[in-house]
């Protein structure tokens, strides 16, 4: 049997670093100079930087208030209540990305995070266990998203709907009493990136279906509507929400009824979902405005009412076309949120000022600050990488 | 793709059936004015709690129903309130919270601390938010009249103080003749300096900044003797130099800066709840009581006034409206006047303010309590 030699692919440039990098760094004498120059200037920036995180930075400060930092005052005895809903979430997370997902890599790396988090830094033993649970139940909704991955489509996005309630049944719990099941956490105890992130989710969850009536308002034949909603929108965002925070912690207590007050977190919660709805409005209707008008008449040539129009026609185009610009809304809103600090409530930039006062870490603000940026900018990026992901899923900006 | 569209939509659906089940309104039409009621219905369904602000009695009345006392303090100054790593409040004004929830409670932890801001503190005093605010709160007349507040006593005498590294030997202002003073421009803080400084015949250089920052960072550069500011602002500025142990707070105070709690206008008995706590405080000092020994004192304490005080003869807490041995919790729970002062101000610890004003009048200070009778 003659065997046929194969024919073998021309070498990859690519995959010799030394070709590769003698061709792109050092092809001429100008490149050479060029790269040695800003090979010094990175290690002269990189070399500060690094000797002070490793050398020179005491990290014991963030260690020692990880708790803080995490969920504030949140009594840890009830902390297991936030491990069940952060288990929730990641086991949605595993549906979805078994169902939505690209790779397969891609997921297990994703879900594999909390483990290593878990033994790259120095937690305690509760939250290793807590992590390593995390990483077992994404694993599983992974694994059960790829089994059937068309009939749970529905069931996972019911999931998403209602575990925001679920999140905050948890958090606040059920019962008055101390000893009965699910003791009441009362607010003033949720701080740290918890309390961040439930204003981040509320904000985002309630802004949204308001942002889009009040979109669907400005555009209305309706002259109480569309005066309404414009009056509100242009309202809304000529103010600073930092304005609207302090007019709800300063302005609203002197206005209701004598004894009656409103929770701060609440409060906090109202001014961020009332801020960004008005953006939001404005984002939606610039969505509205792409949508040619001839799917309104084909629509209404297929006999749809305008409520269906609306509901199945347009603005699942609309809202899919300014996904980009939803995405920079929702982290514009995470990032807001660290106002709240100024309105006395401890979310995560407001704990770290409250960690900086205790005398065992006096001036030790460089570390703190570069650990919550370094927080702010991990899930910031995430969002903008899921984003990324549903857009190429979606195929926005293909056509 | 349709699969992703209907998917978007049932989303949206949901939201918009969320959005209407909040009011109770069967219409799910697009109107704009049901969503502002919304809103409204999220605010109200957090249960508020009933506080009446005003009125004799009420306060301690409404503390009691509630089994805690909320208590506006601050959250960001080391030594006067802060979160410890454990998730507690501490501080000064944190212990004398403490104090409050122990006369009233005999419990020193049915405190919730309500971290407010300078801006805010006041309209939470007013609108019932908190019962009382301790945070670090200068007295000042505007503040005793026209925000409806009335201060209860100081707690800590602060005032203008001098910060100097602790190498150079300087132990007086008289020490710092001839000396470079670095201090902010435009405030009261410069002319005091120049008046105590006159007054004391003392010759000096200041080098005035624009800013408090410029003002400690020259300070921090060697570019001159000594800094001056409040005593409670050099804390937690010396907690930003780049060696906080090497810098050394002088014992002057040149300058009035009466810190202490604060309450609501229309309720005297509240208010002398309040008062008296802080008394307590200052005669546990004065008379030796400590928590370690306020059981032996009690069981064994001849001296009528410590006998009235603790509660073993007489009724001076049933008149204020509380429990005989509400002295006795305060000192037992959360200690004298001393101990608090020493716990979080102290010698030990890093928040070290030499007691100058605030030591009792037997030793030269301001402290200085009324009788138990």
């Amino acid at each position: 049997m003659a065997s046929v030699e194969p024919v073998l692919p021309p070498m990859s440039e690519r995959s010799n670093i030394l070709r590769w990098a003698r061709k792109n760094l050092f092809g001429s004498w100008y490149d050479a100079i060029l790269t040695i120059l800003g090979a010094w200037i990175a290690y002269w920036a990189l070399s500060g930087l690094l000797t002070w995180v490793f050398t020179v930075a005491e990290w014991k400060v963030i260690v020692v208030n990880m708790r803080l930092l995490m969920i504030g005052q949140y009594p840890l005895e009830q902390a297991w209540r936030l491990w069940v809903w952060l288990a929730l979430l990641v086991f949605l997370s595993g549906n979805s990305l078994a169902i939505w997902g690209r790779g397969s890599r891609y997921a297990i790396a994703l879900l594999l995070l909390p483990v290593v988090l878990a033994f790259v830094f120095p937690f305690g033993d509760e939250p290793r266990k807590w992590l390593v649970i995390l990483t077992v139940t994404g694993l599983a909704g992974w694994g059960i998203g790829r089994t059937s991955p068309e009939v749970l489509k529905r069931s996972v996005i019911a999931g998403w709907v209602i575990s925001l309630p679920i999140i905050i049944l948890l958090t606040r719990g059920l019962s008055e009493s101390e000893t009965g099941f699910l003791p009441d956490v009362r607010t003033n105890l949720w701080g740290g990136l918890l309390l961040t992130f439930l204003l981040t989710v509320v904000g985002i969850m309630f802004s949204f279906p308001i942002g889009v009536l009040l979109a669907l308002g400005r555009r209305s034949e309706l002259p109480i509507i569309r005066w309404f909603s414009v009056g509100y929108i242009e309202l809304v965002r000529g103010v600073p929400l930092i304005s609207i925070l302090f007019m709800m912690s300063l302005m609203l207590p002197l206005f209701l009824p004598d004894g009656w007050t409103v929770d701060r977190v609440i409060r906090a919660m109202v001014a961020i979902t009332l801020f960004s709805a008005a953006y939001l409005a404005e984002n939606v209707r610039g969505g509205l405005q792409a949508i040619p008008k001839g799917q309104y008449e084909a629509a209404e040539a297929l006999g749809l009412s305008g409520a269906q129009t609306m509901i199945f026609i347009i603005l699942p185009q609309a809202l899919r076309l300014i996904i980009p610009i939803l995405v920079g809304q929702f982290i514009a809103v995470f990032k807001d949120t660290s106002l709240v600090a100024i309105v006395g409530l401890l979310d995560l930039l407001g704990m770290g000022k409250t960690v900086l006062a205790q005398p065992e870490f006096l001036g030790l603000q460089r570390e703190v600050y570069v650990f919550i940026s370094l927080i702010f900018w991990v899930l910031s990026y995430g969002m903008s990488y899921l984003s990324q992901q549903l857009e190429a899923r979606l195929g926005v900006g293909i056509r | 793709m349709r699969k992703m569209f209907s998917a978007v939509a049932i989303l949206v659906m949901a939201s918009l059936a969320l959005a209407a089940c909040g009011t109770a309104v069967p219409a799910p039409s697009v109107d704009t004015v049901t969503v502002k009621e919304t809103v409204v219905v999220e605010v109200t369904s957090s249960a508020p709690v009933v506080v009446a602000p005003t009125g004799y009695g009420v306060t301690l009345k409404t503390v009691m129903e509630r089994g805690n006392l909320v208590c506006g303090v601050n959250s960001q100054v080391p030594g006067f309130g802060y979160v410890g790593a454990d998730g507690s409040f501490a501080g000064i004004d944190v212990d004398y919270c403490r104090a409050l929830a122990a006369a009233i409670f005999g419990d020193a932890t049915k405190v919730e601390f309500r971290p407010v801001t300078a801006a805010e503190r006041f309209t939470a005093l007013q609108s019932g938010e908190i019962d009382i605010l301790s945070r670090n709160t200068t007295w000042s007349l505007v503040r005793d009249t026209e925000l409806g507040g009335n201060f209860v006593h100081t707690t800590f005498y602060d005032g203008q103080g001098m910060m100097v590294p602790k190498d150079s030997g300087i132990k007086t202002l008289q020490d710092l003749a001839g000396g470079t003073i670095c201090v902010q421009t435009g405030t009261t803080t410069e002319l005091n300096l120049a008046d105590v400084m006159a007054s004391l015949g003392v010759a000096y250089t200041p080098a005035v900044f624009e800013d408090a920052d410029s003002t400690f960072a020259a300070y921090s550069e060697g570019r001159c003797d000594a800094v001056t500011t409040d005593k409670s602002g050099l804390v937690s500025r010396r907690s930003v130099l780049t060696d906080p142990s090497a810098h050394e707070i002088l014992d002057v105070t040149m300058s009035k800066e009466p810190l202490g709690p604060m309450v609501r206008h229309g309720d005297d008995q509240w208010f002398d709840i309040a008062q008296w706590t802080v008394f307590t405080m200052f005669s546990g000092e004065e008379f030796g009581i400590t928590s370690a020994n306020v059981d032996d004192i009690r069981a064994n304490a001849t001296a009528p006034e410590v006998r009235r005080m603790l509660g073993v003869e007489g009724d001076l807490g049933l008149k204020l409206g509380l429990t005989n041995d509400w002295a006795y919790n305060i000192i037992k729970l959360v200690g004298n006047y001393e101990e608090i002062y020493n716990r979080n101000l102290g010698p030990d610890t890093p928040t070290y303010i030499p007691r100058g004003y605030n030591s009792l009048y037997t030793d030269g200070g301001l402290l200085y309590s009324p009788p138990f009778r």
